[in-house]
């Protein structure tokens, strides 16, 4: 899991770099988010997606102490917050194309490599926060049922909380430095 | 049993030490959310949330993801590599990030820059 992390941080590292590079080499940048509600819902999804790394640590340790029952309900909550963060995630990008936004076109006037870079970067994490949904469900119901041992969850749990981590680079560099005033 | 199994999570952090842990990356992210709030100049801006985001990603690593109680030798077979992974990426694009962006200022004000949409007419015409 530790070599899957690491090509997987180089993947994201390679398409942040990519967003940077565009930014920087093309005109008139679009900084479409406005503090309310973007910036506010982002936020909130930064809260769940820490919140349910607490929840992951939680269950690791719970599957530690052998405790299956404590265990499946702590990665339960997990899930939760992953699928309320892919839900809120989502609104916002149904909110987007509403909008006019495309992988190709900007309803800002701006670069249409907005698009472009937004959807990859924010679509690829989305992606792993479904995988890491589906993963946890199936490590729970292994778990539970006394299929999988404690060294299984604890992977899964280092899969989620970089899920969490890429998430720290992205939300300040694909949000916080793109705020309207 | 109960006895080995305190040793252990003792070992590997309680939840306590995770909560506050947690308490801090959501500070951090508050603050980050707060600078964006107070307008601060980009470049200032962006040193300061790399910093910050890179604080929170050591943690998440340190004690979410177990590697201050693991082998030294996991930290120095990972975390190395994976910067200068980083670092050569970084190396190899951004002086040309910055020199495209220098060129792109340099002719802004002038008249010798064409758009690409009016160069696409003029060749037109």
């Amino acid at each position: 899991m530790w070599l899957f992390i690491i090509s997987d941080a180089l993947t994201f590292t390679a398409l942040l770099v990519a967003y940077s590079y565009s930014r920087l080499t093309n005109p008139n940048w679009s900084t479409p988010f406005p503090i309310w509600p973007a910036i506010a819902l982002s936020s909130t999804m930064s809260v769940i997606l820490l919140s349910s790394s607490l929840t992951m640590v939680m269950g690791v340790a719970a599957a530690a102490r052998g405790d299956r029952r404590a265990t499946v309900k702590w990665i339960l909550f997990t899930m939760l917050g992953g699928l309320l963060f892919i839900l809120l995630h989502s609104y916002e990008w149904m909110h987007l194309i509403h909008d006019g936004l495309r992988p190709f076109s900007n309803p800002w006037n701006g670069s249409p490599l907005f698009g472009a870079t937004f959807f990859g970067v924010t679509g690829m994490h989305m992606t792993h926060v479904a995988i890491g949904v589906i993963y946890l469900g199936i490590i729970a119901t292994g778990f539970g049922r006394g299929k999988f041992t404690s060294e299984d969850v604890e992977v899964s749990g280092l899969y989620w909380h970089f899920v969490d981590l890429v998430w720290m680079f992205v939300f300040p560099l694909i949000y916080l430095m793109s705020v309207k005033y | 049993m109960s006895a080995h199994a305190n040793a252990e999570t003792h070992a590997a952090g309680t939840g306590k030490t995770f909560a506050w842990v947690w308490f801090w990356l959501i500070l951090i992210t508050a603050v980050e959310v707060f600078l964006a709030y107070m307008h601060i100049r980009p470049e200032l801006m962006l040193t300061l949330l790399v910093g910050l985001s890179t604080i929170k990603v050591a943690m998440i690593m340190a004690y979410f993801m177990h590697l201050r109680w693991e082998k030294l030798s996991l930290v120095l077979w990972l975390i190395p590599a994976m910067v200068f992974c980083i670092c050569m990426i970084l190396i190899f694009f951004f002086p040309d990030g910055f020199r495209m962006e220098k060129q792109r200022k340099e002719h802004v004000p002038g008249s010798h820059y064409v758009a690409p949409a009016a160069r696409s007419q003029q060749l037109v015409s």
